[in-house]
């Protein structure tokens, strides 16, 4: 019977089944931060418990870390959060790339880099943002510290097997549309809570020709429309990244590897719960205006007004995110002024990301009313992009450049944006103070962010790059 | 945890729909190591305002809801991260119960292993308990139920397994310890 990936790969990791009861499954990847971690340790030393397998968790420091002055964090209790990860990865054994390590830096763009996530793997984060890794062909999801602890002491968890959806994205992306388009109109299409209970299966033309890069974009924001996990199947793409890469095998094995993360790409035929489609070619370059990942437009609208929505609940809704965001109905979004630009996070924060906001930047000027920070994903997408010198085209148009973390993303260390302030920003989420208290996200893409911080307001990138050609 | 049955007490009406985990616990309050006394903080930003002053237009800070162990909000409730410190400050704040017409998957399931029952009811009866003003019911997991002092009766699903989680108040790590045979056959398995 023709199956999906998602069956294919659920099927291989049921260590019991049993009616009436969801599936244990088995974890082939635990990965660890230091804010959701801490009491699933002291939970194993209160029940005298270890951690089963070592050898399939890797750790990491990412959301509480400064971005400069990385010697002296002056925030105590951050401070006793990341040496608690320290101790704890120490006591149990646990690999971990610290503050200091060549390797650092946010949790979902280390595990691709070092080739420890791959098809076919069942992966854990105490993080929803754990998705990302769904573009590699492997069910990657987000748990909480109940789960963490449970994965650390048995190496499985007990899941009901989900629904499976199919979001399929024909055709072709046109001049200035990024990977972080399709998952903002995807979202603003058909809501925030669509993909609640479900796996989704991303498929299309449009997928197809994504890089490896661009298609972490689109699973990593899985989560903002409900779905826990997203992924799409392996290809020669996919087997083309891993090559070479630290945990990949080598040689023969190698070749026998891909071949075998070939075969899970979903069968001709398999059928899905539900799917829905979106057209490639009717997506604009998009930006969000509310406080949610799904009220979002493309840059050529406006802001849109309180009858547009038909239900009550959703009405209210809009009036709320207007009055926090302190915007108009009706009003022009590339209108929208900004006084702070984060190039950086999960979602966009990995050496092409970097590569795209730089050929925009480079040879212009930050506006004098903007202060913009670019936060490189990890310590090696820092280094190979001053290898490329992409540290100096930032710097010199007067951009900050910084260590590598969350940062801004959630504005748990130092990197705030303050109460009123306005940001263009490349992370996933622009909830009520996510960017710090009072502060207002505007989501998109590199590209748009960085033409934002030379504009001062939100441009769209068509025009920007034609009249900059 | 603590097993869960029998809840009465006055609903808190929260009449918002995707409430997400940002908004639940800020980040501000995530650094610390403990699971204990995240409660102070539970919806910090819409219960005080810059200056810590109550904002007494927030339902959580209207003195007839003070006692209340239940929860009502509107759709998608949880939505966002998957900081089980929400979960965390709902219980330590005093809920034992949130009804919402659905549930974000990774909160739902923070719920389950904290000792707080999440129910799904109809958007059509969420709305008619939003509506209300000082209204008490009384939960019965067994049963499945919920009933007003009115009389009216809500029935509710619930998988029989996370029910019966719920009721023992199951540690479920001792569970799958049990298991332990499989574990290592399957890792044998993939070995070979
Ligand atoms: S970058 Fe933002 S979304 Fe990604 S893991 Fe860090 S805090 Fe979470």
């Amino acid at each position: 019977m023709a199956k999906t990936i998602i069956e294919k790969i659920w099927e291989q990791h049921i260590v019991h089944e049993e009616a009436g009861k969801p599936d244990l499954l088995y974890i082939d990847l635990h990965l660890l931060h230091e804010v959701t971690s801490p009491q699933a340790f002291e939970g194993l030393r209160l029940n005298n418990r270890k951690v089963r397998r070592p050898d399939l968790c890797y750790a990491t420091m990412d959301h509480n870390v400064p971005t400069r002055n990385r010697e002296q964090i002056k925030d105590l209790i951050a401070r006793k959060q990341i040496n608690t990860l320290q101790e704890n990865c120490e006591e149990f054994g646990i690999p971990l790339a610290n503050m200091d390590h060549p390797d650092q830096g946010i949790v979902h763009i280390i595990g691709p880099e070092l080739g420890l996530t791959q098809p076919g793997k069942t992966i854990v984060c105490g993080d929803s943002h754990t998705s990302t890794h769904g573009a590699f062909g492997a069910i990657a999801f987000g748990i909480g510290t109940s789960e963490v602890e449970h994965v650390l002491s048995t190496q499985t968890l007990w899941q009901a097997k989900p629904k499976t959806m199919e979001i399929k994205v024909t055709g072709k992306l046109g001049f200035g549309v990024a990977a972080k388009d399709i998952i903002l109109a995807i979202i603003s299409k058909f809501g925030i809570d669509m993909g609640t209970g479900y796996i989704v299966e991303y498929t299309g033309e449009a997928i197809r020709n994504l890089t490896m890069e661009e298609r972490m974009t689109i699973c990593n924001m899985s989560i903002e429309a409900g779905a826990r996990a997203g992924l799409i199947s392996p290809d020669k793409t996919t087997v083309n990244f891993l090559k070479g890469r630290e945990h990949v095998p080598t040689g023969e094995a190698f070749e026998k590897e891909a071949a075998r993360w070939l075969a899970l790409a979903t069968d001709e035929g398999a059928t899905y719960d539900k799917t829905v489609e979106i057209s490639a070619d009717e997506i604009e370059p998009f930006v969000t205006w509310g406080t949610n990942p799904s009220m979002g437009s493309g840059i050529t609208n406006q802001v849109p007004f309180k009858q547009d929505f038909s239900e009550a609940s959703d009405q209210q809704a809009h009036e709320k995110a207007l009055a926090y965001m302190g915007l108009e109905e009706g009003m022009a979004l590339t209108d929208i002024e900004i006084q702070h630009v984060f190039i950086g996070s999960c979602t966009n924060a990995r050496l092409s990301d970097l590569r795209t906001a730089a050929s925009v930047v480079e040879g212009n000027k930050v506006h004098p009313t903007v202060q913009a920070i670019v936060v490189p994903g990890s310590q090696t997408v820092k280094k190979q992009a001053e290898e490329e010198g992409l540290d100096k085209i930032f710097l010199d148009a007067g951009f900050e450049w910084r260590e590598s973390g969350c940062s801004m993303c959630l504005a748990m260390n130092d990197d705030v944006v303050p109460a009123g302030e306005r940001c263009a920003s490349t992370s996933n989420r622009n909830f009520e103070g996510r960017q710090g208290a009072g502060s207002r996200t505007h989501l998109m893409s590199p590209a748009m962010a960085a033409a934002a911080a030379i504009e001062g307001h939100l441009v769209d990138i068509r025009t920007f790059q034609l009249v900059n050609a | 945890m603590e097993p869960i049955n029998k809840i009465k007490s006055v609903i808190t009406p929260l009449n918002q729909k995707n409430v997400d985990t940002d908004q639940i616990i800020s980040k501000e309050f995530l650094k610390r190591i403990e699971r204990t006394g995240f409660g102070q903080y539970l919806f910090y930003h819409w219960r005080f305002d810059a200056e810590g002053n109550p904002l007494c237009d927030f339902i959580l800070n209207d003195k007839r809801y003070k006692q209340s162990t239940i929860l009502v909000a509107h759709e998608n409730f949880g939505c966002g991260s998957s900081r089980e410190h929400a979960p965390w400050s709902i219980l330590d704040y005093g809920f034992r119960v949130v009804i919402a017409p659905s549930f974000a998957d990774i909160f739902y399931n923070n719920c389950m292993k904290n000792g707080i029952l999440p129910i799904k009811l109809e958007i059509g009866e969420v709305e008619t308990l939003l509506q209300k003003e000082v209204y008490s019911v009384e939960v019965n997991l067994e049963d499945q139920t919920l009933t007003g002092t009115d009389g009216v009766v809500y029935s509710f699903e619930i998988d029989p397994y996370q029910k019966k989680m719920l009721l023992n108040g199951w540690d479920e790590i001792s569970l799958t310890i049990q298991y332990e045979e499989q574990i290592s056959a399957y890792e044998q398995k993939v070995k070979a």
